[in-house]
């Protein structure tokens, strides 16, 4: 009744073309948007921003530039924590190294550095695909905490190994260390996201992700007619880490502030951001926020009702998050193999033909 | 999703409804995942001794004292969450037992003006209160672990270690690599070689490491792990047949769940200590009679009279005599954050104030002032019988080298404090 094409006139081909074709889809984008930037700044406390939003934005982050690799050139991955570390450890060097450069440029750069060596990692992919593309990567994960574990030029010589993060200033206003307040830490996080989306969608849209999507659903007709495998997995390879290494540098810098790398970026990083894509959907930049959404969300909201409102021991609490995370990945893999996102793709089909289906 | 956000908000807020009146110690634990062995007891006993005060004598000055538990399964990102979700309710101080979450939790708890108390772990430097104002890490810390370990060794070979090597098997974390620094500049000293083996995360694997032992045949073995780890380190130990009696672990290695895996072999392993072991003690009377008998221990209630239990109980005796210092200082019973840390400050733990407790010699006699945040860093050793299942206490709390640790110390703390543009305050 509401969601429907029918009544919206598109008398130009950018008006066609646009991102969100349909009125109801464009106008609920742009209350989101409006919510995010212009209401939540306001409420947010430091327990919003730190135990739920961050993490949010962050892993959806993350989870945009695996699904780009993974979703949408079908190159598995399993070294997303490696790449994250890299983008943390990138942004401390140059956090440390240049004090006074806006943390924004960090983070950009960060991401460029993540993205040199995510191509450097995915030249295999050139030569290897699927398990054993995995393992590859798999081997880039443990060759990357290892790398930030044994040499002590990546950590600054300190004692413990640990990187922390100084205060740094975007515009005179404090974005990392601890006298950051919540809503600069938000809205600087939401606006990488905001960015990384937009950019990703269009991406995915363009000449660049339909190579991607050749590549993905048949390689040597693709190659036949005309994608250059070559270009199309490295730039796969290169927007990811780009996305992965920002979230990482926003993960240390704004979220944690201080990092250990084997225990933050270790192989469960990579796993948990396999997941989010996979419960989100696969080649969906939706699929990635929910997947983000559900798994941050998830062990939050039983800890707030099992532990907090029903006084249930807390050990029981988290081996039930456990059960209800393994429980919930096995069902979404039988009844919904496209995730979240496929649930949304056949309600909007629903609405479209709402209230009358046939 | 907003609305959602929007139930689980007013949920968060019905559930963090401030119950005034109450002394709030929360307890960041972990009784899951590859170190619940370790953070099981300690949470137990930390919790038992809030319980046994507020059914004994109504809390502390009265006031009844509630204990909020919060698990981060030894995970930063959860560390974070409970942190946040807890220091609303007036939480009094922070003991998060892992060291990497204390390494996130200084300069927050800071910032929010709430103490933190590190007791055995966390960042060393932070015995310099003139740079940490609300990181607190008495009666002993890694570093002083290291020297104890060494002094002990120096007095079991008549004063000398030149030429021998010692062998340090570690946590590859913040955790392990602290006492590096420190046995670095304790074998320049003493003359000893150190050659140090790290284990990563979480540690089961080690059989490496302990091929690299067998071939070396260093003379003694150090060890910094825990959880599985330690269990792990006693079994290859034994199964290279090292002489146990030449194998020391820190105080996070010696507990029976690390040795008890091994049975027979692991007899005569030894772990350092900054508290006395068993139940021999009359506060554990108290505990029997108003906590374990009527039914409140926290837990499954197994874990009494453990050393780590007897830890748990250790820092909350220590977490409770500070309270009852602030309340004495700032002539209130209902104190706040700002003034446990005052009351932390100006701790000061007699032996008469040990018996006076019920626990005559459990451990050393310290004092806590604004320079030094860190006690006076006594430290023993134990060993453990494997016939009779018993740990005990083989060395008295002794001093640890200061001439070494000092100039680190001051060295570390200052590096932070120019990071971090800190003027002294003492």
């Amino acid at each position: 009744m509401f969601y429907r094409e029918a009544g919206d006139f598109k008398v130009s081909y950018v008006d066609d073309s646009q991102t969100f074709p349909i009125k109801f889809d464009r106008y609920r984008y742009y209350v989101v948007l409006a919510v995010a930037f212009g209401i939540i700044p306001f409420i947010i406390n430091d327990y919003w921003a730190n135990a739920l939003l961050l993490p949010f934005l962050i892993y959806a982050i993350a989870a945009i530039g695996l699904n780009i690799l993974v979703g949408y050139c079908g190159q598995v991955s399993l070294g997303t924590g490696g790449f994250m570390a890299v983008g943390a450890y990138a942004c401390y060097k140059l956090m440390t190294a240049f004090p006074d450069v806006s943390m924004f440029i960090h983070v950009i750069l960060a991401g460029g550095i993540t993205a040199l060596v995510g191509v450097l990692f995915g030249l295999p992919s050139l030569r290897i695909k699927g398990f054993y593309l995995a393992v590859a990567t798999l081997a880039a994960q443990f060759f990357l905490v290892w790398l930030f574990n044994r040499v002590p030029w990546f950590y600054n010589y300190s004692a413990s190994g640990q990187i922390n993060a100084p205060e740094r200033e975007v515009f005179g206003i404090i974005i990392t260390g601890p006298n950051a307040p919540a809503w600069a830490t938000y809205l600087f996080c939401l606006i990488f996201l905001t960015v990384c989306a937009v950019i990703a969608r269009n991406l995915t849209r363009g000449t660049t992700g339909r190579k991607w999507m050749a590549i993905r659903d048949m390689d040597i007709a693709a190659e036949i007619i005309g994608v250059n495998p070559l270009r199309a997995k490295l730039t796969a390879f290169a927007v990811s880490s780009f996305f992965v290494g920002v979230s990482g540098a926003l993960f240390f810098a704004v979220y944690l502030g201080a990092v250990e790398v084997g225990e933050v970026f270790g192989i469960q990083k990579s796993f948990l951001v396999l997941f989010m894509i996979i419960i989100g959907g696969l080649g969906s930049i939706f699929g990635s926020f929910a997947g983000a959404a559900f798994l941050v969300l998830l062990p939050v909201v039983l800890k707030v009702v099992g532990a907090d409102m029903l006084g249930w021991p807390t050990d029981i609490v988290a081996h039930l998050n456990l059960v209800i995370v393994g429980g919930l990945i096995i069902m979404f893999l039988i009844l919904e193999p496209h995730g979240l996102a496929q649930l949304w793709r056949v309600a909007k089909e629903k609405l479209r033909l709402w209230p009358f289906p046939h | 999703m907003k609305l959602k956000l929007a139930t689980m908000a007013l949920g968060a807020v019905m559930a963090a409804g401030p119950v005034m009146a109450d002394l709030v110690f929360p307890s960041l634990s972990y009784r899951t995942g590859p170190y619940a062995a370790g953070g099981i007891p300690f949470a137990d006993g930390y919790a038992d001794y809030f319980t046994l005060l507020n059914e004994r004598d109504g809390g502390i000055g009265g006031v009844p004292t509630r204990v909020i538990e919060c698990e981060t399964g030894y995970n930063t990102e959860k560390g974070v969450e409970c942190y946040e979700s807890t220091k609303g309710e007036g939480s009094l101080v922070y003991q998060p037992l892992s060291t990497g979450i204390t390494y996130q939790l200084i300069p927050k708890t800071t910032a929010d003006g709430i103490p933190m108390h590190t007791m055995g772990y966390g960042r060393t430097s932070a015995k310099n209160g003139d740079v940490f104002s609300h990181t607190f890490n008495y009666p002993a810390n890694y570093w002083d672990g290291a020297s104890g370990a060494i002094n002990y060794l120096l007095e079991s070979n008549n004063g000398d270690l030149s030429g021998k090597k010692i062998a340090l098997v570690y946590h590859n974390s913040a955790y392990g690599k602290e006492p590096i620094r420190t046995l670095e500049e304790l074998s320049a000293k003493h003359g000893f070689e150190l050659v140090a083996l790290p284990v990563d995360h979480p540690g089961q694997e080690q059989k490496s490491q302990w091929l690299q032992i067998r071939r070396d045949r260093p003379d003694f073995v150090l060890m910094w792990g825990w959880g599985v780890m330690n269990q792990v380190a006693v079994q290859e130990a034994a199964n290279i047949r090292y002489p146990m009696e030449n194998f020391i672990g820190i105080w996070w290695s010696g507990s029976e769940n690390d040795v008890l895996p091994a049975g027979e072999a692991a007899n005569g392993y030894k772990a350092l200590t900054f508290h006395n072991v068993g139940t021999d003690f009359p506060v554990f009377d108290d505990l029997q009679k108003y906590v374990v008998d009527a039914g409140k221990a926290a837990g499954a209630g197994d874990q009494v009279g453990t050393v780590l239990y007897n830890r748990g109980l250790y820092a909350a005796m220590l977490a409770a005599e500070a309270a009852k210092k602030a309340q004495e200082i700032h002539g209130t019973d209902d104190i706040t954050p700002a003034m446990m840390r005052d009351g932390m400050e100006a701790l000061e733990i007699t032996e008469a104030k040990m018996t006076e407790l019920g626990l005559p010699n459990f451990g050393p006699a310290f004092s806590v002032s604004c320079e030094n945040h860190g006690g006076d860093a006594l430290v023993g050793v134990t060993q453990w019988d494997a016939a009779s299942k018993t740990w005990s206490l083989i060395s008295e709390f002794k001093a640890t080298d200061g001439d070494v640790i000092g100039p680190l110390i001051n060295e570390d703390s200052s590096a932070y404090a120019t990071e971090n543009k800190i003027d002294g305050r003492c």
